[in-house]
């Protein structure tokens, strides 16, 4: 083991974050799904030869972080010491090893130097399609929801496995969309690797022990510290949400200890029957992600800086569900978890963290076929999209409009969309008067109008919460607009689950608001008048949640005229 | 130059006047034959032209000729951007489609700090009550799946003429495929209120992608009115000046454009001074024969990183200006224009360095600026700046910075690295310096690293041209890092943006989007396409000038069917005479794999865009020659000069760059000292003076 100096090391902690944020950015260039390329649902992380992540790329996804930190592990338990050569790339889908559902698939490469095997690559990313009954809550089972790739060999000394390319494409809707985005993958670790190797030449190092040290030794104290700065509280919180067909009901208790931090869903609603469930992994990594950003947001990623985060959850609740519950959506609760740990928090680090947000981001995907009259040319397509609602108003500031958190997934093109399939996007702009009236305002949600083209019918799989329970405020402020979802024709839908849509109609698609912060009558004046000039909160409104007088409508009436 | 077809009599001398505005100063060169005459003056916000004019008549003076002998000016600027950063543009409308309003002010509907619970979004460039909608829709095909009523479009301009605005933005969904609404309601709009100027999304930037696009047509409509008065205020002074050839103007890509395009499409001048500095790189790459160049500009907020392949600068499709947050990429608004592709980061002069909670150094993008400046200025200053470590490293002479004009303080420099830096890790201040430098030119390297790999580059083989006041200081060690073995300085680095200016050649580039797969490649078609994309950009430069040899560039844009992002494929004239899909296949497939180390299996492939790029030769670069090492130069004495490799101070030599003569060598560790910077030789690193007066610095790698 080489002895690095000080400035050395830091040197090359940088540049491992720049390595894995290369691999990222080869990832985007080179997908095929609007999820990867447009949105950046991926992420790409680099680790030692015993499987610990040393760094990880900051992407769209907070929920990819801690799968992403304990699956390569499994990956070198399941291939087998012997069987890693050089020229190698795994893959898996196993929502248990993965990262929660079979629409991830992982990619691990491992990295040779100098014939010796130093280091791993991995990387994330959400395909379009995996076959079964289509992205959706549908499912009764794991099964249903599409294609299981367990730890297996993609390629093995370089030859990429044909025949696993073959039975892939036999299985899933979209097929060019999701094999090239697993060679994309493969690539992208490949981009990583070669980086990595230039560092080790230059460096003139032979493994990476001496460097894993340093980061885990250096990203372990920082993280104690922090924890060790707050009191040793225990805090409550819980939030209830609309679930399938019957409420759920989230609750925790945050233990804070001298040297870590638990967070213990006991109590939490167990498994549903439908596909909204969470793997352990999964809610790990939003409960983690949501103490990170109120404790220690700068500290990286890395084994050593999530260690002190621990979680326990029930068998068979809600966020431990276990093979073969359904989680194809399991996005859903994973998305509300930061709510529910800031309800806690909030009790132990007053005015640190937010109102509650529209949380999950609001997604659906649309399955298009030709219809009665169908267009010469008429064709299938499978079309996801991801769009915002508003996130929850902070202590000091108003929530953000059309904002994801806690995902930070990027929505796609409407332009981009469009050019996958006969999808017609009519509306996608804010919502007045759906952000939360508060001292401080919740963030504005938005509306959407999709159709087809003209001979296309199509169904949605829905995939949205907060239709009966919107955010909550904090400290006196009002909660935010709920989400409502109906065809143009004013027939309401279901919040979640596939439903077929009647030829010439569209689906009308209102996205939840954040909640405010504090009483509605400390609002600044100039705020309020501003928000009534955008149009982000109606004359109406500013009347009744925040006690403008006529007078003062009218004064700003003639102001805007 | 070409000939003059003017009736006038022309003076016996022929000048041409290259202008660089920048933050700070405004750069002037005058170019007589060979000779250049170059000033820097403060920069006149209220009135930019006054600085030009004060800085015509200084190089006049130094050169002892009449402005009357200036008959070319080629100007490049950031007023555009500032305006941008700062706000400070016209009363805009954005019209918009139906169902779009909030295009830019939803952005990507991301964050792009993820772990910041106060994370502020930028505000649109248009609030939204300035936003308008009009009932029509274009399909993804190009057809129109609602028409536009005429009537509807007089109804809103009578809106927007009670509205009061001097510029409209027009963006339209997928108006890049289909351009007819956009245009009627350009003609309705100008037929109701002539005096207000229109931008079309599908003239400024025909691309797929709203936001981008909706944000780049509202960018060019809102710095319009005012760059349009400034260029015709320039105009007139420079003719009240004497100088009344035409004023041409450096765009983001490169090339120049005439003055009437830069009005039309002012958001093309962005970062115009930044492409001047690549074209300067350019030019010393062409004169020295290298075809793999990495220009290295720092000053004194940013570094600007550019790769030169054959001597023509890596260009983009997309940036980003007016980051708020670190530079973080996300948090500024996308522009879709083309621009050299450059990166740049905050690292400059004046960058401060703290320690963060995991006990890191951390280095900018905060800057001191030059109020209150680094700790050594003793301004105020508390905090130590690059500038603070470069002077305790011994690179700078204290009693010898920006000429002697301004006294340094080693102490004060001393005193701030050891009380931020020093105490909190344990480092005497000496070390704590290496600490920063280490840092700032870490972060540089990797900047460039990043851009490399982006273009699937390998830095090693690469040469360094380094410019701008703080660069030479650094780019040795920023070559070690990178595993670059040669640099070169050239003359002239702290005015290289307004040099490289009158380097640039005339150019301009067509696109079309037009999508073709390419098992249903059409020859015919193409062969059409790229015909008349050539005609109409060498019809345009030849606007510009009626004589100087025409070069056309072909470029198609392809990716497999169903990918987001197209890599850009060269064809040559030959393959765009005689389009052979198989060819196309090949030359894509071969740069995809280089990029990205494996090619796609059964997957088809397609051209989303076209492009021809018409130019006039750049300014011919005299061939440097090859020129054998005469003598070592004259030494001045010595100081110590903090060694990176060993961690301590040795003994450099100091050599004064007026002083050398052509052939002359320097061995480092050396310092060779100017007015305007200082260039440091790390030990192993050997330079030698060229004919041009380029220092041409090569690293032993007996040591690597």
């Amino acid at each position: 083991m080489t002895k690095l100096s000080t400035v050395s090391s830091q040197v090359m902690w940088n540049r491992l974050i720049s390595v894995v944020e290369e691999q990222a950015q080869a990832l985007i260039r080179t997908a095929f799904s609007t999820s990867v390329r447009e949105a950046g649902d991926l992420s790409a992380g680099v680790y030692n030869v015993d499987g610990d992540m040393l760094a990880q790329a900051v992407t769209g996804t907070p929920g990819h972080v801690n799968a992403m930190a304990d699956a390569v592990a499994h990956f070198i338990r399941e291939i087998g010491p012997d069987n890693i050569f050089e020229g190698d790339v795994y893959i898996t889908n196993d929502p248990w090893k993965g990262t929660g559902h079979l629409h991830d698939i992982t990619v691990v490469s491992p990295s040779f130097h100098k014939g010796k095997l130093v280091g791993y690559f991995a990387c994330t990313a959400h395909i379009v399609d995996i076959g079964g009954r289509g992205f959706g809550a549908d499912g009764n089972s794991v099964y249903e929801e599409g294609l299981f790739i367990p730890i297996m060999k993609f390629a093995e000394r370089g030859e990429v496995d044909l025949s696993f390319v073959n039975l892939v494409r036999h299985n899933v809707r979209e097929a060019d969309q999701v094999v090239g985005d697993i060679y994309a993958l493969a690539t992208c670790n490949e981009v990583g690797h070669r980086r990595l190797i230039d560092m080790m030449v230059e460096f003139a190092l032979d493994d990476l022990v001496a460097i894993s040290s340093f980061i885990m030794e250096n990203s372990h104290r920082a993280t104690l510290e922090r924890i060790a700065a707050l009191p040793n509280q225990s805090a409550h919180g819980e939030m209830t949400i609309d679930g399938f067909s019957q409420p759920i009901s989230l609750k925790v208790r945050l233990d804070i200890a001298d040297d870590h931090i638990l967070a213990d869903y006991e109590g939490t609603s167990g498994v549903d029957k439908k596909g909204i469930n969470v793997p352990l992994v999964y809610a790990k990594a939003y409960t983690c992600y949501a103490l990170k950003c109120a404790i220690a947001p700068e500290i990286p990623n890395n084994a050593a800086s999530l260690a002190p985060f621990r979680i326990a959850a029930p068998v068979n609740s809600i966020v431990n569900a276990v093979h073969p519950a359904p989680v194809a959506l399991r996005h859903i609760i994973g998305h509300m978890i930061p709510d529910v740990v800031f309800g806690a928090l909030d009790k132990i680090l007053p005015r640190t963290v937010p109102s509650e947000g529209a949380g999950a981001l609001c997604n659906f995907q649309v399955s298009l076929r030709p219809g009665t009259n169908p267009p010469q040319g008429a064709r299938r397509a499978e079309i996801l999209m991801f769009n915002s609602g508003g996130s929850g108003a902070r202590p000091t500031l108003d929530g953000m409009s059309a904002t994801a958190f806690p995902s930070g997934v990027m929505t796609m093109p409407v332009e981009a969309t469009e050019h996958t399939g006969p999808v017609i996007v009519w509306r996608k702009e804010l919502r007045p008067d759906s952000g939360g009236a508060g001292q401080y305002r919740g963030g504005l949600g938005q509306y959407m109008e999709v159709g087809v083209l003209e001979g296309h019918a199509f169904d949605i799989s829905a995939q949205f919460d907060r239709l009966d329970h919107p955010a909550r405020g904090r400290n006196g402020g009002r909660n935010g607009g709920e989400t409502q979802i109906a065809l143009d024709d004013g027939t309401k839908l279901r919040g979640k689950g596939r439903q077929a849509i009647p030829e010439g109609r569209r689906v009308k698609l209102a996205f939840p608001g954040g909640a405010g912060y504090g009483d509605p009558k400390l609002r600044d004046r100039d705020a309020i008048r501003r928000d009534i000039a955008l149009g982000y909160v109606s004359a109406e409104a500013a009347k009744r949640d925040y006690g403008l007088s006529d007078a003062e409508l009218a004064a700003l009436t003639d102001a805007i005229a | 130059m070409s000939q003059s077809t003017s009736t006038h009599a022309r003076p016996a001398l022929s000048g041409r006047l290259g202008v660089d505005i920048g933050g700070t100063f405004t750069d002037v060169v005058l170019e007589i034959g060979d000779a250049l005459h170059s000033t820097k003056v403060l920069t006149t916000y209220n009135a930019p032209e006054d600085a030009i004019i004060d800085g015509l008549q200084q190089v006049c003076r130094k050169a002892g000729v009449e402005p009357s002998v200036i008959n070319q000016v080629i100007h490049g600027t950031t007023l555009a951007t500032n305006a941008l950063i700062e706000r400070r543009g016209a009363k805009t409308a954005l019209i918009t489609t139906e169902g779009f309003r909030d295009v830019i002010e939803m952005r990507t509907e991301s964050r792009f700090e993820q772990y910041d619970l106060n994370l502020k979004i930028p505000e649109p460039l248009l609030p939204r009550n300035q936003r308008y909608v009009l009932s029509e829709r274009i399909s993804a095909k190009g057809q129109v799946l609602k028409p536009l009523d005429r009537k509807a479009v007089e109804a809103l301009a009578e809106e927007i003429a009670a509205g009061g605005y001097q510029s409209v933005a027009v963006g339209l969904i997928h108006s890049y495929l289909n351009d007819t609404h956009e245009k009627m309601v350009r003609d309705v709009l100008s037929a109701r209120m002539p005096e207000v100027m229109i931008s079309l999304s599908s003239e400024v930037s025909p691309q797929m992608r709203e936001y981008e696009r909706f944000n780049t047509v509202a960018a060019n409509a809102y710095v319009k009115p005012m760059m349009k008065s400034y260029l015709s205020r320039l105009v007139r002074r420079l003719k009240e000046a004497g100088a009344d050839g035409p004023v041409f103007l450096m765009h983001s890509g490169g090339g120049i454009i005439s003055l009437e395009s830069a009005s039309e499409f002012p958001v093309r001048l962005v970062e115009s001074g930044p492409a001047g500095g690549a074209i300067f790189a350019a030019h010393i790459a062409a004169r020295y024969g290298l075809d793999k160049v990495l220009s290295f500009d720092m000053g004194g907020t940013t570094a600007k990183i550019c790769l030169i392949k054959d001597q023509v600068p890596k260009t983009s499709r997309v940036f980003e200006v007016a980051r708020t947050y670190r530079f973080k990429k996300g948090s500024g608004m996308p522009i879709s224009i083309p621009v050299i592709d450059m990166v740049e980061i905050g690292a400059g002069g004046g960058s401060l360095a703290h320690v963060d909670s995991m006990r890191q150094i951390r280095v900018g993008p905060e800057s001191a600026g030059s109020e209150p400046g680094p700790a050594c200025y003793q301004r105020g200053g508390t905090r130590p700046a690059v500038t603070d470590a470069d002077l305790v490293l011994g690179r700078l002479d204290p009693h010898d910075f920006a000429g002697g004009s301004i006294p340094l303080s080693p102490d004060a420099s001393h005193d701030a690295l050891s009380t931020h830096l020093g105490k909190t890790l344990g480092l005497d201040s000496a070390t704590a310096a290496f600490g920063l430098s280490e840092v700032v030119d870490e972060n540089m390297a990797n900047a460039a690293r990043v851009h490399a790999v982006e273009n699937g580059e390998d830095l090693a083989n690469y040469t360094m041209i380094a410019f701008g006041g703080a660069a030479p200081l650094h780019a040795g060690r920023l070559c070690e890092k990178l595993g670059i073995d040669r640099l070169i300085v050239p003359p002239g680095a702290g005015v290289g943006s307004a040099i490289g200016f009158l380097k640039a050649p005339f150019s301009f580039e067509s696109t079309r989007s037009v999508y073709m797969r390419l098992n249903a490649f059409d020859a015919g078609v193409v062969r059409q396409l790229l015909s008349e994309l050539r005609d109409e950009s060498t019809n345009f430069v030849r606007s510009c000038d009626a004589h100087a040899a025409i070069h056309a560039d072909y470029k198609v844009y392809m990716r497999y069917v169903g990918q987001g992002w197209e890599i850009p494929v060269s064809l040559s004239a030959a393959d765009a005479e005689n389009p052979n899909e198989k060819r196309f296949q090949d030359l894509f497939e071969a740069d995809y794999a280089t990029l990205f180390g494996r090619t796609v299996h059964g997957l088809d492939i397609e051209i989303t865009v076209w492009a021809v790029n018409a130019t006039t030769e750049p300014a011919t670069a005299e061939k440097a020659v090859p020129l054998a090492a005469k003598r070592a130069a004259q030494s001045a004495g010595t100081r110590k000069l903090f060694d990176t490799a060993s961690e301590q101070y040795r003994d450099a030599s100091i050599v004064q760059r007026t002083a050398l003569a052509a052939g002359d060598t320097v061995k480092g560790p050396a310092v060779v000292t100017e007015a305007e910077t200082t260039i440091i030789l790390p030990a192993g690193f050997n330079a030698v003076n060229r004919s041009d007066n380029c220092l041409d610095i090569t690293r032993d790698n007996a040591g690597h």
